[in-house]
């Protein structure tokens, strides 16, 4: 199993990015509460909570979308600020949201390059080496994708989510965030996006993987983090602990008492 | 036979129009033109299609097709602009009163300077995008919907046209600046055909200029039979064209007038056409600098992806509320433009200028295959759009419909063409 792994991941320097008590609040509600995570390098930290438990308002707020009121965040040890996507960019660090990720009626080549199209010396865009670019890493990433020329629209959600992927990975990206990446695939897609996740640990990308499915989590992290009510309830290895002890820290907000 | 062969048999029957990479839409825009212009042709007597009509017709479509270039971007990215037609308004009445009074009284230049033209045309030009910018900062920055910040606009640039021209006509205007009011300006046979050479040599640049692209990287191309043949209908529709302006003749009587105000006798039997009109060339212009920005520049990509997905596309990092600004900046520029053309066919600004022309231009985008849900359109669409809504209008004229029944069947020509659209949609996005 996975879980084999977790041991082999070096926690004893720099964590890849640090989240120092995150506080946001919107209109009064305390979305994210004084919250503190990390991520090592080649590791997959899941997310875990309710609805309205808060984990995607903080992983907004390392992606760019929002900004928090107070707490900081810290990449490679270093305190960064990260105001827009386009900060959170620079800092390689990568959303690959559930829904929102793609325009659909641009092609696949578009989506890849969106916000970072090459161009050349006149400022026009240079479609083909953007296609030629996204062929290259399509075969790497799923060789049986073919449908170049057409709006995203027509892919199915595995090849979406393939783009999506691919996007992040185009760009070097280290921090990967992905924001339940299989919730609209079928069982097969799921193992391809599973597999690529495994790949991209092996390259030394931390990921933080929100997720529903806690069957997904256990087989798919090293750690989990869990959020109630905008509290982190506590962050556990996965291999110390059982899907029923991850269950009582979602619903009943019990920490089990092996916090890593 | 085994599906393998089936698949193979497939692509080899693959259907002519397919080889050809053609827009099919297109293709069904120009059919539904053809067999327009061919109805009116025997209603008329055979008077639509003659080398004047079609003259007329061109230049009666450009005010709108140019704004109509610019709607398209504006409804791409989810918004609507109900002022195109006041803004129009306002931006003649400062280029005429730049014409009629800045330029001959204040700055002293006198009737018909040659610098009163380019001086006017830049007046409206910056006050076009700046009303244009301020409309799109309302909407991008303070987030008020863009239906009714040009409905607000609607109303206030109509009015302010009027309170700075006291509601007067205002003329005559510089004698340059007609130029590019239609028939009073053509460039003439030779030059015409000049153009239109140029026009065909960069056509097929740029057509094997892509091919060559497609190649270098490996990508498939169509078969080389394909490429020639759609050169051919390229240069063939762009020199008939040209033939066609160049057809229609200056009459008689004005030619003479013409020799003899440079101080010659004309030579008997003498004929010269008329050519393209500058306000035509102006359209090509505006079409082939908005396509190359919508097609290959990154404005025209995060247009796009804003209207295809506002969420993604500022997750990626575009800043989609300047976007808006340039938006209706452009959109803007154009209205000036188009108030150009207009008061100079016109030969003077007059109080309801562009009177409606938020609507014929909204029209015309949307029978361009503009879709108002975002993300979707093209800019020779709208300017296609433009010609068919003007030959309905004035075919119908010649025709002798009455003004109440032209307006009911252009209004439901609108919402037919959005249900024949929204067909066309469904059925190539189920394949």
């Amino acid at each position: 199993m996975m879980s084999t792994e977790s041991t082999a991941i070096d926690r004893s320097g720099t964590p890849l990015v640090e989240m120092r008590n995150i506080t946001k609040t919107f209109g009064g509600v305390r979305a994210v509460d004084d919250v503190s995570i990390n991520l090592y390098p080649g590791e997959v930290v899941g997310l875990l909570g309710h609805n309205g438990a808060g984990k995607s308002t903080l992983i907004k707020i390392l992606s760019g979308a929002y900004r928090a009121d107070s707490g900081e965040i810290l990449v490679d040890g270093q305190k960064a600020d990260i105001g827009s996507p386009r900060d959170a960019r620079n800092y390689n660090i990568e959303t690959i949201y559930q829904t929102l990720a793609l325009a659909d009626n641009l092609d696949a080549a578009s989506n890849l390059f969106l916000g970072r199209e090459l161009t050349n010396r006149m400022g026009i865009v240079d479609d083909a080496t953007m296609e030629a670019e996204t062929r290259k890493i399509m075969s790497r990433l799923n060789p049986n994708f073919r449908k170049f020329a057409a709006p995203v629209k027509s892919l199915s959600g595995g090849q979406r989510q393939s783009v999506a992927i691919s996007r992040a990975v185009y760009f070097n990206a280290r921090i990967l965030i992905m924001d339940e990446p299989t919730a609209a695939l079928g069982v097969q897609e799921t193992e391809m996006v599973s597999e690529l996740i495994q790949e991209l640990k092996k390259q030394g990308l931390g990921i933080f993987l929100i997720d529903h499915d806690i069957h997904q989590v256990m087989r798919m992290c090293d750690r989990a983090s869990v959020m109630k009510n905008g509290e982190l309830v506590g962050t556990v290895n996965v291999a110390d602990v059982t899907e029923d002890d991850l269950l009582g820290m979602i619903i009943l907000g019990k920490n089990p008492g092996k916090a890593a | 036979m085994t599906d393998a062969a089936k698949s193979q048999s497939g692509t080899r029957k693959r259907s002519l129009f397919e080889q050809l990479e053609l827009d099919t839409r297109l293709l069904g825009m120009i059919g539904a033109f053809i067999v327009l212009a061919l109805v009116f042709n025997v209603f008329t007597d055979g008077r639509f299609l003659t080398p004047r009509n079609i003259f007329n017709l061109t230049i009666q479509t450009v005010s709108v097709a140019i704004m109509a270039t610019g709607m398209v971007f504006v409804i791409v990215t989810r918004h609507i602009d109900l002022s195109v037609g006041s803004l129009l308004a306002t931006c003649s009445a400062l280029m005429a009163m730049t014409q009629t009074m800045v330029a001959p009284e204040w700055l002293g230049l006198g009737l018909n300077h040659p610098l009163t033209a380019p001086l006017a045309i830049l007046v409206g030009i910056v006050c076009g995008a700046a009303i244009g910018a301020f409309h799109g900062m309302l909407i991008g920055y303070l987030a008020i919907p863009a239906f009714i910040v040009t409905l607000g606009g609607l109303l206030v640039w109509r009015n302010v046209a009027w309170y700075l021209t006291s509601g007067q006509t205002i003329g005559p205007l510089d004698e340059n600046f007609l130029l590019f009011g239609g028939i009073g300006g053509t460039l003439g046979e030779t030059w015409s055909w000049i153009v239109g050479i140029v026009a065909v040599a960069f056509s097929l640049f740029a057509l094997w200029q892509a091919r060559r692209n497609k190649l270098a990287h490996d990508f498939p191309v169509k078969p080389l039979w394909a490429e020639v043949l759609v050169a051919l209908i390229i240069t063939a529709m762009i020199l008939g064209f040209i033939a066609l302006l160049n057809a229609y003749e200056i009459p008689t009587a004005r030619l003479e007038r013409m020799f003899e105000a440079r101080g010659e006798t004309m030579p008997e039997g003498h004929s010269a056409g008329y050519g393209i009109p500058y306000s035509v060339l102006l359209l090509a212009v505006v079409a082939i600098v908005m396509t190359v920005t919508a097609r290959k520049t990154r404005l025209g990509r995060y247009i796009f992806a804003t209207g295809g997905n506002p969420d993604a596309a500022e997750l990626s990092g575009i800043n989609t509320r300047m976007l808006t600004v340039k938006v209706f900046a452009i959109m803007g520029v154009l209205c000036a433009l188009a108030a150009l053309v207009a008061s100079a066919r016109l030969t003077f600004h007059s109080n309801d200028i562009g009177t409606l022309d938020e609507l014929r231009v909204i029209a015309a985008a949307v029978i361009g295959g503009t879709a108002l849900s975002g993300g979707i359109g093209t800019i020779y669409g709208a300017i296609l759009g433009a010609l068919i809504m003007q030959s309905l209008q004035s075919g119908m004229a010649m025709v002798g419909v009455d003004a109440p029944l032209q307006n009911i069947v252009v209004g439901s020509v609108l919402v037919l063409a959005v249900l024949v659209d929204i067909f066309y949609r469904k059925r190539t996005g189920a394949e």
